[in-house]
């Protein structure tokens, strides 16, 4: 499985760690327990496209928004993570 | 039709003709008391348990595929109850305690083997942590051995003792793990719970969960609508998608481990040994090849392959711990999707939707807890609430924070 890291280029995925789902965001401090335990502990763990975390550790370090289908392992993009929340393309 | 050695014996006398299917084929009815979803190792103990341990015989197990083709299949057979935290030790030991009588219980050979679980250690920190586990082991009841450097020469001679990085000060011993012939399992569950009346339903796939006012009424499949007073989920890997059928959201994560075997080769390794300097673990089948496995690629799948950074891994393992093995060759690798916890540790329990159970993330240990996971999954669908060996793996301990994280590595499935 090879990662196309935007700043890097395409590299195999052991030069990276996974962390997870892309998508959860993080409750406000005082939030209630329940936004909290859904936060940490529940996932949509979708067999298909997945949004995730990836940082690119032996490389430029960035932290990387991947889509990647769980069925196939077939990768559909990669952005950095200010790419992929400003929606800017440029970075 | 029970087997026994006159029953061989007299087939081999009438030329084999009297044999009889292990179990039916039935066509799916309206409905049943309880519905089992996954025909698995997990899944056919939970149906036999039901129909043995408390009369409930008016069940199906209903299987996508055929029976054991998905992580029963998959595995690399180990059992052992080696465990550190209480909320798991006693099931797990319940569990070994069950394999030991399994056999006569079934009245199948799965080829149960107590040849030993060897956990290895490098460092005066592993051996610390070895003797903290096996002290606790020791007080459920377990037997536990620390052995020195000398005493593991002695059982496995062949060992890299002195590796430079990496050299073996010792071992956890559990005489009492082994092994099992993992088809064998499915198969003798299958049986088992068949002759009390079980229907064991294959290519049946789950396609729907029907609630009415919060309570379960059935399931939708590829073979019709099946009405059910209870509907138990034992689907591994696929939890999460069965569980949204239901519109529940898990604890879970899927994740995809490979496993490994070498060509036969005549006996060397003399029981299940495990590397603590890297992650992997080794046994011998009785064909003669080297069944081994390492950690899980670490990235969400569904895909039943992995990838070649975590062969490299395990490969490496096997050279630092073993190095005659470079001159094996690997004849097959495989796949296998697991239920990744958040805490590392199984859910049995009841789910917010009544007559609705749940019996997932297994992560990669669910091997050896089929017997317990059955026996105790049947006794908390039969009495509606969980047997004492059960009793913490709630589905609500993470919102509780009464989490059994045998690891210590929080809510990141990837590092149980």
């Amino acid at each position: 499985m090879r990662i196309p890291c935007p700043h890097c280029g395409e590299r195999g995925s052991e030069e990276f760690s996974y962390l997870g789902a892309a998508d959860p965001v993080r409750p406000a401090a005082d939030a209630s327990i329940e936004a909290w335990h859904d936060y940490v502990y529940l996932r949509d763990n979708p067999a298909g496209v997945n949004r995730e975390l990836w940082q690119h550790v032996r490389g430029c370090r960035r932290w990387l928004v991947v889509t990647r289908d769980t069925r196939s392992h077939a990768i559909s993009g990669a952005l950095d993570v200010v790419q992929a929340r400003s929606g800017d393309a440029a970075i | 039709m029970t087997y026994s050695f006159f029953r061989l014996a007299a087939e081999a006398l009438r030329g084999n003709v009297g044999w009889t299917p292990a179990w039916r084929d039935p066509e799916p009815k309206r409905a049943y008391d309880v519905v089992v979803v996954g025909g698995g190792g997990h899944g056919l103990a939970t149906a036999y348990y039901l129909a043995r341990e408390h009369g409930i015989s008016n069940v199906a197990v209903l299987e996508k595929g055929w029976i054991g083709s998905g992580n029963a299949g998959r595995n690399t057979t180990i059992i052992r109850s080696n465990y550190l935290l209480p909320g798991n030790e006693a099931f797990y030991e319940h569990s070994i305690q069950l394999w030991e009588g399994l056999e006569q219980d079934l009245n199948y050979n799965a080829m149960v083997s107590q040849r030993g679980v060897l956990n290895l250690f490098s460092t005066d920190a592993s051996r610390d942590a070895a003797a903290r586990r096996g002290n606790a082991m020791r007080l459920h009841g377990v037997d536990a051995e620390l052995l020195d450097a000398a005493q593991v020469r002695a059982m496995h001679p062949y060992l890299d003792f002195d590796n430079a990085r990496f050299p073996i000060k010792g071992g956890l011993l559990q005489r009492r793990g082994g092994t099992a012939r993992h088809d064998a399992v499915v198969w003798g569950f299958a049986r088992g719970a068949d002759r009390r009346g079980v229907d064991i339903l294959q290519n049946c796939e789950v396609t729907g969960i029907n609630v009415a006012n919060g309570h379960v009424t059935g399931v939708e499949t590829t073979r019709g609508p099946i009405g059910a007073g209870k509907v138990g989920l034992v689907v591994a890997g696929h939890s999460s998608r069965v569980a949204a059928m239901a519109g529940l959201r898990l604890p879970i994560e899927s994740h995809v481990l490979q496993a490994f075997v070498s060509e036969a080769v005549k006996p060397l390794v003399n029981g299940v040994v495990t590397f603590g300097a890297e992650h992997l673990y080794i046994s011998q089948s009785d064909k003669g090849g080297l069944v081994f496995g390492g950690d899980i690629d670490g990235y969400n799948s569904y895909a039943q392959r992995g990838n070649l950074p975590v062969v490299e891994a395990v490969m490496e393992a096997c050279m630092a711990m073993l190095p005659m093995l470079g001159r094996l060759r690997v004849v097959r690798s495989w796949g296998g999707i697991m239920d990744m916890s958040m805490d590392g540790s199984p859910i049995i329990d009841r789910s917010p939707i009544g007559g609705l159970y749940l019996n997932t993330g297994w992560c990669y240990g669910g091997f050896k807890a089929t017997p317990a996971s059955g026996w105790c999954f049947a006794h908390t669908i039969a009495k509606d609430a969980p047997h004492q060996l059960n009793a913490a793996m709630r589905l609500d301990r993470f919102a509780t924070g009464a989490l059994i994280d045998e690891r210590g590595a929080g809510p990141t499935p990837n590092k149980h």
